[in-house]
């Protein structure tokens, strides 16, 4: 808090506090894949006796904290390519593997981040045409295995602009898949044609939110 | 019995030629083949059709051939952190295939295995459905087809002269399923050890799916990423 976000407002969550979002959804001893970006952040908000199992697409269940300058292994990486440590039960295996815990659906919760999220539940998060491009990595397997999709991203772009859309404009990631959104401003759920408000950030009103009503519907 | 063990990348090379299409192990920089990539760069091969999840990171690894312009084609999954393949493709320098990471492993892995195709709900209704046959299931899904290629260039942690493999932590990734994929699979390692060195049980990848191995030198391992406890 403190921090002015681009929206003018005071009132918003910390990326830390976004991810504690994040956490609250969480099923004691899940596993959880965390994306590259803000996701990356929720894996040190875990408390370690929730016994949550993360996983990275590179090739690893059971991700634990950062490394010491002591401990720390140059092939030893999450899918960000930052170093990391493992806990006790850990395992490494290989890209295959690693995707097919993802498609066979033995990962309970996938997070990942956005450029822009829809209310049909479609993401974009691999390209900018003509702009951009980071490629679409693991995402696309990600959001089609996992029983829980939670997309985390700032509710603005730098620019000012909302990204919670009606329909995406940037090419899609996957369409329909997306469960859950966490912004820096609220909790959402994509519902067809609206985005339902589960919870606003302390002090958010409606207004601060950038969307028109009919793009708005409260939890009943 | 003829040796799968060479002197050094020169020797274990030497059959490579312009327009080839080379897999490369890695994640990032995790894992990958450094000696064989920098004698590609040395011979400057050219017109190399480069398969890989990134192509390189951070300027190294395969970012080495970028350089060069040695790669005309690349079939990759993730362009963030590469400088010079995003530079190049948004420029029309290289033709560059974006593939899901979940179904470019699969499709290596196939192409290994003898699988002539699968179905993954990856990429359905996104731009990389255009032109894939698609059919229903319990959710739809696109039919994706074998990846293999000439050779396949890989790092292990140890292997012994039969080509059987141990790879150290995450730097595992794609290399057994290349190494499977390949008609040439090149494997370099950080330590040659005897036959029976590395015990059955923790064999990661059979010997019979490499045909050529070394001893490489002179590792950066470079960590593209440090963070430490109590960073953010």
């Amino acid at each position: 808090m403190g921090e002015v976000n681009v929206s003018g407002s005071q009132n918003h969550w910390s990326k830390n506090e976004m991810a504690d979002q994040v956490v609250e959804m969480l099923h004691d001893g899940s596993s959880l894949n965390l994306g590259i970006g803000i996701p990356t952040l929720v894996a040190q908000r875990i408390p370690p006796e929730k016994g949550i199992w993360i996983h990275s697409e590179n090739g690893v269940l059971g991700v634990a904290g950062r490394p010491t300058p002591e401990s720390v292994s140059a092939t030893l990486i999450n899918a960000g390519k930052e170093t990391i440590s493992v806990k006790k039960g850990a395992s490494f295996f290989d890209s295959a593997m690693s995707f097919g815990m993802i498609r066979g659906g033995h990962i309970d919760v996938c997070v990942l981040g956005g450029m822009q999220v829809d209310a049909e539940g479609s993401l974009a998060n691999w390209m900018i045409p003509g702009k951009k491009v980071t490629g679409m990595g693991g995402a696309m397997d990600l959001v089609h295995g996992a029983k829980l999709v939670i997309v985390m991203l700032t509710h603005f772009s730098k620019r000012g602009d909302v990204k919670l859309l009606h329909r995406c404009t940037l090419p899609l990631t996957g369409k329909g898949v997306v469960h859950k959104i966490v912004t820096d401003l609220g909790v959402f759920t994509p519902t067809g044609e609206s985005f339902q408000i589960d919870r606003l950030a302390p002090g958010v009103t409606e207004k601060q939110l950038g969307m028109t009503d009919t793009l708005l519907s409260s939890a009943s | 019995m003829t040796s799968k063990v060479f002197k050094d990348a020169e020797a274990a090379l030497f059959d490579m030629k312009d327009g080839v299409s080379v897999m490369s192990g890695g994640f990032g920089l995790c894992g990958i083949p450094e000696n064989s990539i920098l004698e590609i760069r040395r011979r400057a091969l050219k017109n190399l059709h480069a398969i890989s999840n990134n192509i390189g990171n951070s300027g190294r690894g395969l970012a080495w051939l970028l350089k060069e312009k040695q790669i005309s084609r690349a079939t990759c999954s993730y362009v963030g952190g590469n400088p010079d393949l995003e530079a190049q493709m948004l420029a029309n320098e290289i033709d560059v295939t974006l593939v899901p990471q979940g179904t470019f492993s699969e499709r290596i892995r196939a192409a290994g295995m003898g699988i002539r195709a699968f179905y993954t709900p990856a990429g359905y209704g996104t731009e990389i459905a255009e032109g894939k046959e698609s059919r229903a299931f319990d959710m739809p899904c696109l039919l994706e087809l074998p990846l293999a290629a000439d050779f396949a260039i890989i790092k292990a942690q140890k292997g012994d002269p039969y080509g059987n493999l141990w790879f150290k932590e995450t730097a595992r990734n794609f290399s057994p399923l290349m190494a499977m994929a390949a008609k040439v699979t090149i494997v370099e390692v950080e330590q040659l050890v005897e036959l029976g060195e590395i015990s059955p049980e923790d064999v990661h990848l059979p010997g019979v799916f490499v045909q050529r191995i070394y001893q490489g030198a002179d590792y950066e391992n470079t960590i593209e990423i440090p963070i430490f406890k109590d960073e953010t």
